[in-house]
């Protein structure tokens, strides 16, 4: 569906060049959900956006259904664009045009009749569950309803590809969730592939066949999403992973279901090397069981986190979070 | 005292409102160029872009008094005659218009970025994006500026009315200045502010009324 040959992409202000892209070689297949995962300014956007030339690639190839993109001229590109939806991060919605009038929107520009218009953009909004939303404007709606209508608005044309550019950054976790089912069912209905980029594991995990994990303008490793979880092949992919591990974790230990105190410890640089806990365990008269932890070394310092079930007396527990306290260590009781 | 207010008034009027038409004619398309032409704009174009900033900002500096007497002499090849109302327009026109372009730039700029790339990214042209996006997105702040103009170039008509253009600042430098009539240089001048304060008011009434962010 999408093949990338040799793309490269430079940035030249007065004086400096930035080379956000290096010799980026990536297969998309027909009907896949591609993540591309990487840190801020790893290069991501820069990728998704020379995917419909949003951004003109300094070198290299881009083929999509077997055509060099690089190499259409302005009215085929126009086309191109018009099969490829796109959503981003912060919606881009018309905020002085209604629901429906942004969703009529690509239809308008096909110079389609108002009828079927008015048909497509019905039918569109059932899809996405805000049909009672018609009439209102961007700002009376909700992030997560904002990214169904911009949805919406992407799929209008009945595109191949959909490119999602951070499309869930801006949604709290529960939104995030019903907008990544969205563009499940929305490759499931409609075979459409898409590419999403992401700084969040989850989202990968959530919906993502395939993912492509790039650092520093270059892909440095691509893998199943299940393969990337059991065996990470670059240090990189284990961070990644392993903080989303840690989360998954924390989402599963249910305090009220132990009997002791549930806490959880913070550690961040120094501390996360000193023997804290041993000494608490000899210095008071408790037990400790410690039901998940990890600890991450991002740069130079480490953080992590440790929850721990302490079960004795009253006083005593009380005794050996002061003292975890005033070594420094972030206690929070669950 | 009426008799020579209000067709002070309506002179004043007539002239304003065919000079804000006419400089926004002009003024409003070179705007439109300034935006879509500076780097990263939709049509991207540096030189133009720098030569259009360089006239604006030689235009805009000089004395509005100065560019309206410089610019009479136009008044005669297009409406035949250097004095009165009519005469007046050209100048005020020519004169409002690099005002209004950076009016209309200014409000074109306020649109969020993000929009205007995901229009390209739906395939549109540069002419539709001008129309059917950057226009209508910025429309409640247009008003304003085409307020701000109109508010402008009612001060620019007074001056206009010192050099022969008729109006309401005629008749206050006339009567008032000159004959020592204060009471009519006031009442003049209290039609201008009222004037001023209706239109300011009506506009922003309605960029409110018209703006759904
Ligand atoms: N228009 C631009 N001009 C100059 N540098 C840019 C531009 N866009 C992106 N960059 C640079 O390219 C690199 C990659 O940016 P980007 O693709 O936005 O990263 P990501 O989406 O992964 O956060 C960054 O170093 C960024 O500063
Ligand atoms: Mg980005």
């Amino acid at each position: 569906m999408i093949r990338i040959e040799n793309l490269s992409k430079s940035f030249f202000d007065e004086n400096n060049t930035v080379k956000a892209l290096k010799n980026i070689n990536l297969q998309i297949n027909k009907g896949e959900i591609f993540g591309i995962i990487g840190l801020s300014g790893a290069g991501k956007s820069t990728l998704i956006r020379c995917l419909n030339r949003l951004e003109e690639p300094t070198e290299g190839s881009i083929y999509i259904q077997g055509e060099d993109i690089t190499k259409f001229d302005k009215n085929r590109l126009r086309d191109l664009r018009k099969d490829i939806g796109m959503i981003f991060q912060h919606f881009n919605l018309f905020s002085q045009k209604t629901v429906y009038k942004n969703i009529a929107f690509p239809l308008e520009l096909e110079g389609l009749p108002r009828d079927q218009i008015e048909k497509r953009v019905d039918t569109l909004l059932e899809y996405v569950e805000l049909k009672d939303k018609k009439y209102s404007y961007p700002s009376q709606l909700s992030g997560g309803q904002k990214q169904r209508i911009a949805i919406a608005r992407a799929l209008a044309n009945n595109p191949k590809i959909l490119l999602s550019d951070e499309g869930t950054s801006a949604l709290d976790p529960k939104t995030t969730k019903s907008i990544l089912e969205l563009l499940r069912s929305t490759r499931d209905r409609f075979g459409i592939t898409i590419v999403l980029i992401t700084h969040q594991m989850e989202v990968i995990k959530d919906i993502c066949d395939r993912v492509a994990i790039m650092e520093d303008g270059e892909i440095i490793e691509v893998n199943t999403v299940e393969e990337l979880f059991k065996h990470p092949k670059t240090k990189t992919a284990y961070e990644f992973i392993s903080r989303v591990k840690s989360d998954i974790t924390e989402e599963i230990i249910e305090p009220n279901s132990f009997k002791g105190t549930v806490i959880r410890l913070g550690y961040s640089g120094e501390n996360a090397k000193m023997p804290v806990v041993s000494r608490m365990i000899k210095e008071f008269d408790i037990e400790a069981n410690i039901l998940s932890g990890d600890i991450n070394r991002l740069l130079k310092t480490s953080v992590g986190h440790l929850i721990l079930e302490l079960q004795g007396k009253d006083e005593e527990i009380q005794k050996a979070i002061k003292f975890l306290i005033d070594n420094n260590v972030k206690v929070e009781v669950m | 005292m009426a008799e020579l207010i209000i067709p002070a008034l309506l002179e004043t009027i007539y002239m304003v409102f065919f000079s804000t038409v006419f400089s926004l004619v002009l003024g409003f398309p070179l705007g439109v160029l300034l935006v879509i032409t500076e780097k990263n704009g939709i049509w991207e174009k540096k030189q133009l872009n720098r030569i259009l900033n360089g006239i604006i900002n030689v235009l805009r500096s000089f004395p509005f008094i100065i560019l309206m007497i410089l610019l009479f002499p136009l008044s005669r090849l297009i409406v035949g005659k250097t004095i009165g109302t009519t005469a007046a327009i050209v100048p005020l026109a020519i004169a409002a218009a690099p005002f209004v372009a950076r009016v209309i730039e200014s409000s074109l700029k306020e649109i969020d970025k993000g929009v205007i790339e995901s229009s390209l990214a739906m395939g549109c042209t540069v002419s539709q994006i001008i129309f059917k996006v950057l226009i209508p997105e910025s429309l409640p702040s247009l008003i304003l500026g085409i307020t701000t103009t109109i508010i402008n170039l009612i001060g620019y008509s007074a001056m206009a009315g010192a050099i022969g253009g008729g109006g309401l600042g005629d008749v206050a430098i006339r009567y008032g200045l000159y004959r020592f009539q204060t009471d009519v240089m006031v009442i003049a001048v209290a039609v201008i502010i009222v004037l001023v304060q209706g239109i300011q008011f009506i506009g922003n009434i309605l960029s409110n009324n018209i703006n759904r962010k």
